[in-house]
């Protein structure tokens, strides 16, 4: 996860939550929606936790990488009472609409696993964004096995 | 929200009398568009006169609009008037036949705009079959100096209804997504134009993502995914007004809307806990029905014309495919059974094809198949293609393009349904999900 980081295209998840706020603002740029009050909170569940889940094209199945991920968001989550809005999106190689529900599943299958570790369903929410934010852009698989992802934003 | 000014004049239509009496001894013109025409019918269109038989400047622009529409029809060639020898053409007058035939002209339209004492435009035209020497049509119309462009699609309109026997599509509009930006951070608004790329504007602000528009059957509605307070549901948006609302009251993500063929019902995807299934909304009583109930993603749902059937995209056999099923949720019939996924189904408005998208070794294709799933024809291919919309007469479909590339942006093209004649629809910027209007007569 921490390697992804340094990649350039990702360096608005780098930057402080005063960037992420404002990105959010202007609705701009995925994985920064949700308006985030705690500067801190945000920086630790980016840098330290993992904001990310990854998955293999038309799948919304957990690999052992993207479990250990949600494992350390929902124990995160236990030090604190934060909320979470987790984000499915799906790559470019699909149909709008079928793309659009398995960005739910997505989002629905970390938020199951979440659950299953003990977080209250009731602390995370779910929203799809299809293929309509990717993050990574060429259009080889190098890139959308980037943007097939979850993101999980502190409401 | 923006607010559009739709066009409210009235047109004034009149049928012209023959001027020569006719004789029915040969059979007139006629254009099988069942073929995938590959000889265009060449026509000739001259710039329609003004007062005293002069050249008159919106008669030259009415002209251009028909010729504009036949010639993206593919089934007519217009002749360059340059090449014409008969040259003093009056709407009244019989043409020399002979002249036309030497240019290998079949079809000649004559045209005269005259200016009406309460500041209106009488335009009067006549199409003449030059084979066998006799008047096809004739019409009058009478509208305001504005709506030239109107009047040029509806003499397309006639003269395409006239020589083909089928009903015209030039009269119609095309409802679109409007992208602007990187592909990171794009934008995307409704936009409308008229079916020529003409007259496009803009009737979603962008502040939120707009997906799937779709017409209500008069036209005068949208119904589409908005991401509202970041929320995706379905939206019903007023054209005219501007006014819109969520569609239902759900208690989750709504999407991939379209109206039943008699505009009391929404029909869309809900999802809940990472399920999609079928619903629809009822827009009077507020009623709500489930028509599906999977643990798998069933969307892109699409009445047939006669609303009895649903036909619907699943991947409840594991991949994407389509499904018919009867109105009421009943009989799911799987209708494709070729390699490769199937999506977006589109039931035809003359209720004989289902359009659809197909991935297919990486590469996305649009083709056709009858509802019961036989048939199957590929109209187009390529890295990505994808949403097709019918014309309102069930001959031509609209979809979008994408080329491979990160600047790369998705652009409108139609095809026709026998998969000749496919052409590029210039809009101002990138576009994607079109859905044609009903035609607004």
């Amino acid at each position: 996860m921490r390697k992804l980081f340094r990649s350039s295209n990702i360096v608005v998840a780098l930057g402080a939550s005063v960037l992420l706020t404002a990105c959010a603002a202007s609705g701009t740029v995925s994985g920064s929606y949700g308006g985030s009050s705690d500067e801190s909170a945000v920086k630790e569940l980016v840098r330290n936790v993992g904001d990310r889940v990854f998955f293999s094209t038309d799948s919304a199945g957990l690999s052992s990488e993207a479990r250990s991920t949600i494992m350390r968001q929902a124990d995160w989550l236990k030090t604190n009472s934060k909320s979470l809005t987790i984000e499915g999106h799906a790559d470019e190689r699909g149909t709008r609409e079928y793309n659009i529900a398995l960005g739910a599943r997505r989002a629905n299958s970390v938020k199951d696993y979440m659950i299953s570790l003990g977080i209250d369903g009731s602390r995370l929410e779910t929203v799809s964004w299809g293929k309509e934010r990717p993050v990574s852009l060429c259009a080889e698989d190098a890139c959308w096995s980037k943007n097939r992802r979850s993101v999980s934003v502190i409401q | 929200m923006i607010k559009i000014i739709t066009r409210k004049m009235f047109v004034v239509l009149v049928v012209l009398m023959a001027q020569i009496s006719i004789s029915f001894a040969q059979d007139l013109l006629r254009i099988d568009i069942t073929q995938g025409n590959v000889d265009p019918l060449p026509v000739a269109i001259n710039p329609f006169q003004g007062q005293d038989d002069q050249p008159s400047m919106i008669g030259t622009d009415i002209a251009n609009v028909v010729k504009s529409d036949l010639n993206r029809s593919g089934l007519f060639q217009s002749i360059n008037p340059e090449g014409f020898i008969e040259k003093d053409l009056r709407v009244n007058a019989r043409p020399r036949f002979g002249d036309w035939r030497i240019i290998n002209t079949q079809a000649l339209v004559i045209g005269k705009v005259a200016n009406m004492e309460d500041g209106r435009i009488s335009i009067e035209f006549r199409l003449w079959d030059v084979v066998a020497e006799q008047q096809m049509m004739g019409l009058q119309l009478i509208s305001t100096p504005s709506n030239w462009r109107w009047i040029g699609h509806l003499v397309a309109d006639a003269i395409y209804e006239r020589l083909t026997g089928e009903t015209g599509y030039f009269d119609s509009r095309i409802v679109y997504v409007d992208e602007t930006g990187p592909k990171n951070r794009r934008v995307k608004r409704l936009a409308i134009m008229d079916q020529d790329g003409h007259n496009p504007r803009q009737i979603t602000t962008g502040q939120s993502l707009a997906l799937t528009p779709r017409f209500s059957p008069t036209a005068q509605e949208i119904t589409y995914l908005s991401y509202a307070n970041r929320q995706p549901r379905v939206f019903l948006l007023n054209i005219e007004t501007g006014q819109q609302e969520i569609v239902g009251d759900f208690p989750g993500m709504t999407f991939a809307p379209r109206f039943s063929p008699d505009g009391q019902k929404i029909i869309m995807s809900l999802e809940r806990s990472g399920n999609s299934n079928i619903y629809t909304l009822d827009l009077r009583t507020r009623v709500s029905r489930r028509l599906t109930n999977t643990l798998a993603i069933d969307t892109a749902p699409c009445y047939a014309p006669d609303g009895e059937r649903i036909v619907f995209e699943s991947d409840r056999a594991g991949r994407q495919q389509l499904y018919v099923m009867e109105a009421d949720g009943k009989n799911v019939q799987r209708i494709s059974y070729g390699e490769g996924r199937y999506a977006t189904p589109v039931w035809s408005p003359r209720g004989d094809l289902i359009a659809f998208t197909k991935q297919l070794n990486g590469r996305f294709l649009i083709g056709v198949m009858k509802p019961d799933g036989s048939g199957e024809r590929i109209l187009t291919e390529g890295y990505h293609n994808e949403g097709p919309a019918w014309s309102p007469n069930g001959r031509v479909l609209t979809f979008f393009r994408e080329q491979k590339g990160e600047k790369a942006g998705p652009g409108l093209w139609t095809v026709d349904v026998t998969g000749y004649n496919e052409r590029p629809l210039k809009t101002p910027g990138f576009a994607s999900d079109p859905a044609w209007s009903p035609l607004i007569r």
